[in-house]
């Protein structure tokens, strides 16, 4: 593949140079390192040495050039690369991985499972092959120069599929894509987005694809004001940002925030807590807020809801399934639990546990991430009086919890009252403003707090 | 007077190539169009006063030249006599018909045409004109620019109708067959008005300012083409150009400059082709936010979109090359974009063609630009010479010449020079917007005998298989 060299940073604060002498010519084998520029700087004059071992297929200065930073002055063939190259070229079942490859740059444990999906995505490039396409044996290193070798109708139907034909793995000669590249790519796209990138660690199914980031302007070079380090975006965290950026773009946000005196249901946890953890479980204040959830569901099933823009329809669910929000070293995992409505509170303390754990073990299958219809995210451990969670797209509401604390809490009036400290929890419930109105919020919260203020009514209507 | 006011979704302004496309495609499309154009019926420079004419007037040329040549073949022809009006009514015959025939398009297609000007009073606005006096205000959605160019005159200098210093348009009315033409510019208008007027029988004097004719095209495919219209003309005189020029009754005065012994020489009449500026005054474009250039060009992104939202603009009055077919794939663009399609200017290899004889064809990577790009190329060259149909028809003076990437093999460049250049050159076309390799052209059978063989056979000399002549040893 071709390789541009840009002009690199000349340091000290220089961003141009005039080119004295160009030391190569076109067709010529360089090696790493062997000068082929001579540039001039307000400071010095500067041997530029070949980044790559290559042949130079272009250039594009001559002398007296005034070139910047960034500036390509050069074309490579890159020798290994073209070696390289011409191996893939025959084999479907590479470019095949190529895409999968490309879209996950997941850390080493996940390399299995990468196969895994590889092999799944294999069926459009097979089909190929059994048309006999790629039959050549005549090996052509695809000459990326320029714009990407297309039929014009390919290149239509790419602007209609919303696909970058530089992304497409060409299956043509010498990196021609064909309509069914295009198709395809566009299909895995799609694909990759909707179920988890690798097999279920963070997507819940039914993501559309999304710009993967919203646009923003160019960055500046941080590095000029001192140090840096750079991590790439990998895995949890990327898709976090992914799926955020879109549920932020997508959803108008408003949150409803309240507190509930949790008082009398932190005595009952207490006093319940050792026998639920003998069975395996861990009861938590979560435990308690997921069957409260439930119930709200059902009383306001229009929080159980997706909006579809398409149709213009809300879809309401008739299953309870809720979204825990976890936090591992790897980032937020939201897994959920199933038919919440169901359980029991012992069941759901013993599922919820084992969960988190498996969550934290890195130890994630398909069925945790998908068919969430509500999300609870509960950081009152770590601390925190209130926040504004972003909703788990394509749901509508998700429900936080900060950090519960006692606070002197005023009985009676202002002629006759008592001052007693009692445990208040702060609630948040962030709705999507397009299905649901500060007033439904209002009332779903207040189901929420009297549920549990009163812990022994969640105990009727189990 | 009362104002009345039309309403419209797409007004196109110039019914010319880039024009009537683009009508045309939007009215296929759906939508409401209205055509506005300075002459009755559309067509534009191209149908009155460019392509058309010039192209029937290059065929009678070519059809002389055959003749001519015929006398070896053993058909003997004598001399030919010309019907100068005559051959002027054939030309407005042929222009006559095919206008109509766009007339009778735009009924079909429900298009509003109208005679007049436009000047823009705003983003949705624009006023129409019948010569000076308005006739109405028309209301719009979107608006297509295709008013086109026109020729340059020399500095300090305006053309005139019925002057002897004519541009093309009044060259093309063959007025008379002058005893002697000066021809300023060697670019293809030059090169194609001079050669009719040379078989016809005026004697031509070229002059051109660069050092060569065509600059753009590649020198091998110009020399067999230079050759033949040394022959044709009296004298081709490079780095020189035209210093003044003064018009009396019955002759122009010429002083020339440059390469040339001669300063000053009378002709009978003068022909002006040293190029085209975009037509972009009087259309009110300052009260739209529609940006154009220093040169006159109005700017535009690849969906031929301006600055202004709902105003696109198409053709040679958006510069590149200024030609009618890139005219119309541009109205084409800027109709389904308005229509919502996802269109844009994405063509990789526009052909350019001199109707010369032999004619000259390019299109994709000239030869010329990969060396001024130091970029690494191979080049195949298959001579007529070699050719049996060019031979049976005594044209072997051309040449069909292929322009790869070594790398992937691809074809990046085509040219030709040689008789239906100008037809050949749209399988190189194809070839290139394909992403075509060496073997694609080289595996797909062209018929024998003919011209198009040597596509073929460059490509396969390339590969190292060719059989008429020897492989590019590689």
């Amino acid at each position: 593949m071709p390789r541009e060299f840009k002009l690199p940073d000349l340091g000290e604060g220089i961003h141009e140079g005039e080119i004295v002498e160009v030391l190569v010519s076109a067709g010529d084998e360089v090696a790493d390192g062997t000068p082929i520029l001579i540039i001039e700087t307000d400071k010095a004059t500067t041997e530029v040495p070949s980044p790559v071992h290559g042949r130079v297929k272009e250039i594009r200065v001559k002398p007296g050039d005034v070139v910047k930073v960034g500036d390509v002055l050069m074309v490579f063939t890159e020798l290994d690369e073209a070696e390289k190259a011409a191996e893939e070229a025959p084999t479907d079942e590479k470019q095949a991985e190529k895409p999968a490859a490309e879209k996950t740059k997941e850390p080493v444990d996940r390399r299995e499972e990468e196969k895994e999906e590889a092999k799944q995505k294999r069926p459009a490039p097979e089909k190929e092959e059994k048309e006999g396409k790629m039959e050549e044996p005549v090996e052509r290193p695809p000459a990326r120069e320029g714009p990407v070798p297309a039929a014009p109708s390919v290149r239509r139907l790419s602007r209609e599929l919303g696909v970058d034909l530089h992304e497409v793995p060409a299956s043509g000669p010498a990196g021609r894509v064909t309509e069914e590249d295009v198709r395809a790519f566009a299909e895995t796209g799609k694909k990759a987005k909707v179920a988890p990138e690798k097999p279920a660690v963070e997507e819940a199914p039914a993501v559309p694809p999304p710009p993967a980031f919203l646009e923003a302007g160019p960055l500046p070079d941080f590095s000029q004001w001192g140090p840096i380090e750079k991590h790439p975006l990998r895995s949890i965290r990327r898709s976090t940002a992914r799926r955020m950026a879109q549920a932020w773009s997508q959803i108008p946000h408003v949150t409803h925030a309240d507190k509930a005196d949790i008082t009398d249901l932190e005595s009952l946890r207490r006093r319940h807590k050792e026998e639920v953890e003998a069975r395996g479980g861990a009861l938590t204040l979560t435990i308690f807020a997921l069957k409260a959830a439930a119930a709200a569901l059902k009383a306001f099933p229009r929080f159980n809801a997706s909006l579809d823009t398409e149709h213009e329809e809300i879809i309401i669910k008739n299953y309870y399934h809720i979204g825990v929000a976890v936090d591992t070293e790897r980032g937020l995992i939201v897994p959920s639990i199933r038919d919440v409505d169901r359980k029991s509170i012992i069941e759901l303390a013993t599922e919820l546990n084992e969960l988190i754990g498996r969550m934290r073990e890195g130890k994630v299958e398909r069925d945790d991430m998908a068919g969430g219809t509500f999300t609870i995210t509960n950081v009152g451990s770590l601390g925190g009086t209130g926040f504004a969670p972003i909703i788990n797209y394509p749901q509508v509401a998700i429900l936080g919890l900060a950090k519960a604390s006692y606070k002197p809490v005023v009985r009676g009036d202002e002629s006759d009252f008592t001052i007693v400290p009692r445990l208040m929890l702060p609630l948040v419930l962030t709705f999507d403003h397009r299905v649901l109105d500060g007033a439904d919020a209002a009332r779903f919260m207040n189901f929420i707090i009297n549920a549990l203020q009163n812990p022994e009514l969640m105990m009727m209507t189990i | 007077m009362g104002e009345f006011t039309q309403e419209t979704e797409v007004l196109v302004i110039g019914g010319g190539p880039g024009g009537y496309a683009a009508a045309f495609r939007a009215a296929d499309l759906g939508l409401d169009v209205t055509m506005v154009d300075m002459e009755a019926r559309p067509g534009g420079v191209c149908l009155f006063r460019g392509c058309i004419p010039s192209k029937t007037l290059l065929y009678v040329s070519e059809l002389l030249h055959d003749t001519s040549r015929a006398r070896q073949m053993g058909i003997e022809f004598g001399e030919p006599k010309v019907d100068l009006e005559k051959l002027r009514n054939w030309k407005n015959q042929v222009i006559d018909k095919l206008a109509d025939g766009l007339v009778f398009l735009s009924k079909k297609r429900g298009v509003q045409l109208i005679r007049g000007r436009v000047s823009f009073e705003g983003s949705s606005f624009a006023r129409l004109f019948d010569s000076d006096s308005e006739i109405s205000r028309i209301k719009f959605a979107h608006a297509i620019i295709a008013t086109g160019s026109t020729a340059i005159p020399l500095p300090q200098m305006e053309f005139k109708q019925g002057s002897r210093i004519m541009d093309s348009t009044g060259a093309l009315e063959l007025i008379e067959i002058p005893g002697s033409l000066l021809v300023v510019g060697g670019g293809y208008v030059g090169a194609e008005l001079g050669s009719v007027y040379a078989t016809l029988g005026s004697k031509v004097t070229m002059v051109e300012m660069h050092d060569q004719m065509m600059p753009g095209a590649d020198r091998d495919l110009v020399e067999p083409l230079v050759k033949k219209l040394k022959e044709l003309f009296h004298a081709i005189h490079y780095k020189t150009r035209v210093k003044s020029l003064k018009e009396h009754q019955d002759y122009v005065e010429a002083e020339l400059e440059g390469e040339i012994e001669e300063a000053k020489q009378e002709f009978d009449r003068v022909l002006i082709a040293v190029g085209r500026r975009p037509n972009t005054k009087d259309l009110g474009l300052e009260k739209t936010d529609v940006k154009v250039d220093e040169r006159g060009f109005i700017v535009v992104d690849e969906k031929r979109r301006t600055t202004d939202g709902k105003i696109f603009a198409v053709g040679d009055v958006v510069g590149g090359d200024m030609l009618a077919h890139k005219a119309m794939y541009e109205g084409k663009v800027a109709a389904e974009v308005i229509a919502g399609k996802p269109a844009a200017f994405d063509a990789q290899a526009i052909p350019a063609v001199v109707f010369t004889d032999p004619q000259v064809a390019w299109c994709g990577l000239t030869e010329q630009q990969a060396k001024a790009h130091n970029r690494a190329v191979k080049i195949t060259r298959f001579p007529w010479t070699a050719s049996g149909r060019a031979t049976s028809m005594g044209v072997s003076g051309g040449v069909t010449k292929l322009i790869f990437d070594p790398d992937s093999e691809r074809i990046l460049g085509v040219g030709i020079v040689g008789r239906e250049a100008g037809e050949m050159i749209a399988e190189g076309v194809l070839a290139i917007e394909m992403g075509a390799v060496a073997e694609d052209l080289a595996l797909s059978i062209h018929p024998h005998p003919t011209l198009s063989e040597g596509e073929e056979e460059a490509a396969e000399a390339f590969l190292g298989s060719s059989t008429h002549i020897l492989p590019l040893r590689k």
